[in-house]
């Protein structure tokens, strides 16, 4: 397992969005990269990626609002030898070209970066319709794909690095609204399929990624005060899932909760639940946005309403230790 | 009933008011891109041209609006609440929780809404679906669509084109938007698509340009696709995203001003400049 409990934030402050620092990093890392070229679908300023766009106007383009036309141009340039990287919103990437991710992307297995931004409800007032609340598990759905959800602005910085030196089709998923710390100032520590333990714990193994795992560690912490040891694991990658911890979650602590802002079909939950069936059933419950899309709202209204909580991360703590 | 000219060219204004209002009040939305559809919406809905009933929204006979550019959601709530298909301040909940004047249209929540949109593309080939369902039913109503200019990069707006015109659908108008903006730019630079009217003629489509935000014109527009016979009808509406309040955006630096509110300090001058 990967990751040091040293690099976690002691204190729980408010960071850039992972949509910012994803941005911030491509154009860091644009020169690094010369054969990466990047592409937008007239949502540039909203994916971040305008940035690199100004730095590397040659290696930039902006191909109006057509998702499909987009992915299918990914594959194109990757086919003629380029690391091509497109983003859009989470849910028009994934939803509106996704037989263009099967067939022009993951089918031939190129060299694309996919990046969704505005994943999930906690986008607020624009509502349903912006929302990628199923590309975790869509994207899970393409044959060959990495699958990356990190959780805060140092995470989401190593994700992007990471994604860049991986070789082969990767979805990154980032959101829009600042989000807490979880990582310390500093490069944290990434690595593909690695789970990265944020704390020890013998009870119960609370498992999370994106916006999910500060609730995770903050529901530790209160849970600690009722003498429960919850470990949690940031799962930044749920494909490949990291079996290794899995089995150690199992086995070690007895009780799992998966936690994601995402639909409870397919994401997160579906990929640790179809191992830990397997490595060593245990019981496990769910936070997640259950079968339903989302609406409009404020972010912290939203959060709430849907249960994006450390509140419902420790009930469902309780939950799990009380089946075993 | 039919509104006069004058009567349409103040609720017009109304409508625009109505517009900054309440997105100022949210917070958030998209007030540019409601403006410039404010003459075709006020003249659908208030100069004779779609049958509705409040009362019985889902009345099957009803002339079907569909609001493809679904983030202009403030104008089609403008209009609606106007109309009274809800009570006329629902308005100022536009996008807070539990209000069913979502940020984007939500057919599920809000009568009078025909169509849940917001990704865009997808409302003429919805268009389509209804103009058939008329036609499978012996029905006489009339099917609406409005587009943005920067939407109709998506390409499934030319499926449906094409299918429209196959289907010889003249109960059918498509109303474009053309306000010569999108997200990140000018129109002309993201993806020109000049000739939008060339396009859908060649597709097999009656068209017709004018200006969007002239209700004289609007009308006549409006009248005509109705004539049309064996061909579905482009209306190219060339407007000007903001309009009512292009004084307030030119002095604001942003001539776009996409997807974002007016602050409240700005609200009596953008007020005082609709009238
Ligand atoms: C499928 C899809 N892609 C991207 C977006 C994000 N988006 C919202 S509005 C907009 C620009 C629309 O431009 P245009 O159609 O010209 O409408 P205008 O706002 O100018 O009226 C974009 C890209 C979206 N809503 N749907
Ligand atoms: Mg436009």
């Amino acid at each position: 397992m990967a990751g040091a409990s040293s690099s976690v934030a002691t204190k729980r402050e408010i960071g850039k969005a992972t949509r910012d620092a994803f941005g911030r990093t491509l154009e860091a890392l644009g020169a690094d990269y010369p054969d990466l070229v990047v592409v937008d679908a007239d949502v540039s300023n909203s994916t971040r990626t305008e940035w690199f766009g100004k730095k590397f106007p040659d290696r930039f383009f902006n191909i109006g609002i057509a998702e499909s036309n987009l992915v299918g141009i990914a594959g194109g340039l990757a086919s003629s030898g380029k690391m091509s990287l497109v983003s859009s919103f989470a849910a028009f990437i994934t939803c509106n070209a996704y037989d263009q991710l099967r067939m022009s992307v993951a089918y031939p297995h190129l060299n694309v970066k996919i990046v969704g931004s505005h994943a999930g409800i906690s986008i607020g007032e624009d509502g349903a319709s912006q929302m990628g609340i199923e590309d975790v598990s869509l994207a899970c759905s393409l044959p060959g794909f990495v699958v990356i959800v990190p959780a805060d602005e140092e995470s989401a910085k190593a994700a992007t690095k990471a994604m860049l030196d991986h070789k082969g089709p990767v979805y990154l998923r980032v959101g829009r609204p600042d989000v807490p710390k979880v990582y310390a100032a500093g490069p944290a520590p990434f690595a593909i399929g690695k789970a990265n333990q944020l704390r020890d714990g013998s009870s119960v193994t609370l498992i999370a990624n994106g916006l999910m795992v500060a609730p995770c560690l903050d529901a530790a912490e209160a849970l600690a005060g009722e003498g429960i040891n919850a470990r949690v694991l940031d799962m930044h990658t749920v494909k490949p899932i990291d079996r290794d911890a899995l089995r150690k979650a199992a086995v070690e602590t007895g009780a799992i909760v998966v936690a994601e802002e995402h639909l409870a079909h397919g994401g997160l939950g579906s990929v640790v639940a179809m191992n830990v069936a397997e490595l060593k059933p245990v019981p496990i419950r769910y936070v997640n946005l259950g079968d339903q899309f989302g609406e409009s709202g404020s972010p912290d209204a939203l959060i709430e309403k849907f249960g994006m909580t450390a509140a419902k991360v420790a009930a469902a703590a309780r939950e799990a230790i009380a089946a075993k | 009933m039919a509104e006069s000219l004058e009567e349409l060219r103040a609720r017009a204004q109304s409508v625009r008011r109505d517009i900054v209002r309440m997105t100022t009040e949210a917070g958030s939305g998209h007030p540019s891109s409601s403006l410039s559809a404010v003459e075709f919406m006020t003249a659908i809905y208030f100069g004779g041209f779609l049958r509705y009933d409040v009362k019985n929204p889902h009345w099957p006979d009803r002339d079907r609006f569909i609001l493809s550019k679904g983030h202009a959601a403030p104008v089609l709530y403008a209009v609606l609440g106007q109309a009274g298909f809800f009570p006329h301040d629902q308005i100022m909940t536009l996008r807070k929780l539990g209000s069913p004047l979502e940020g984007h249209p939500n057919m599920t929540r809000l009568a009078g809404v025909e169509a849940s949109t917001g990704s865009l593309g997808q409302g003429l080939s919805l268009g389509v679906g209804h103009a058939l369902a008329a036609r499978v039913d012996k029905k006489d109503f009339h099917t609406y669509v409005m587009t943005g200019d920067g939407e109709l990069g998506e390409g499934q707006v030319w499926e449906a084109a094409a299918s429209a015109a196959k289907y010889k659908l003249d109960n059918l108008t498509v109303i474009v938007d053309r306000n010569h903006f999108q997200q990140t730019g000018a129109s002309e630079d993201v993806l020109d698509m000049d000739p939008i009217d060339g396009k859908f003629a060649a597709f097999g489509w009656h068209t017709q340009a004018l200006q969007g935000n002239d209700m004289e014109e609007v009308l006549i527009a409006l009248k005509r696709a109705r004539a049309v016979k064996g061909q579905p009808t482009c209306i190219l509406s060339l407007t000007r995203k903001g309009q009512g309040i292009l004084k307030l955006l030119t002095k604001l630096k942003d001539e776009n001003y996409h997807g974002k509110p007016l602050a409240p300090k700005d609200l009596d001058e953008a007020l005082a400049e609709i009238g």
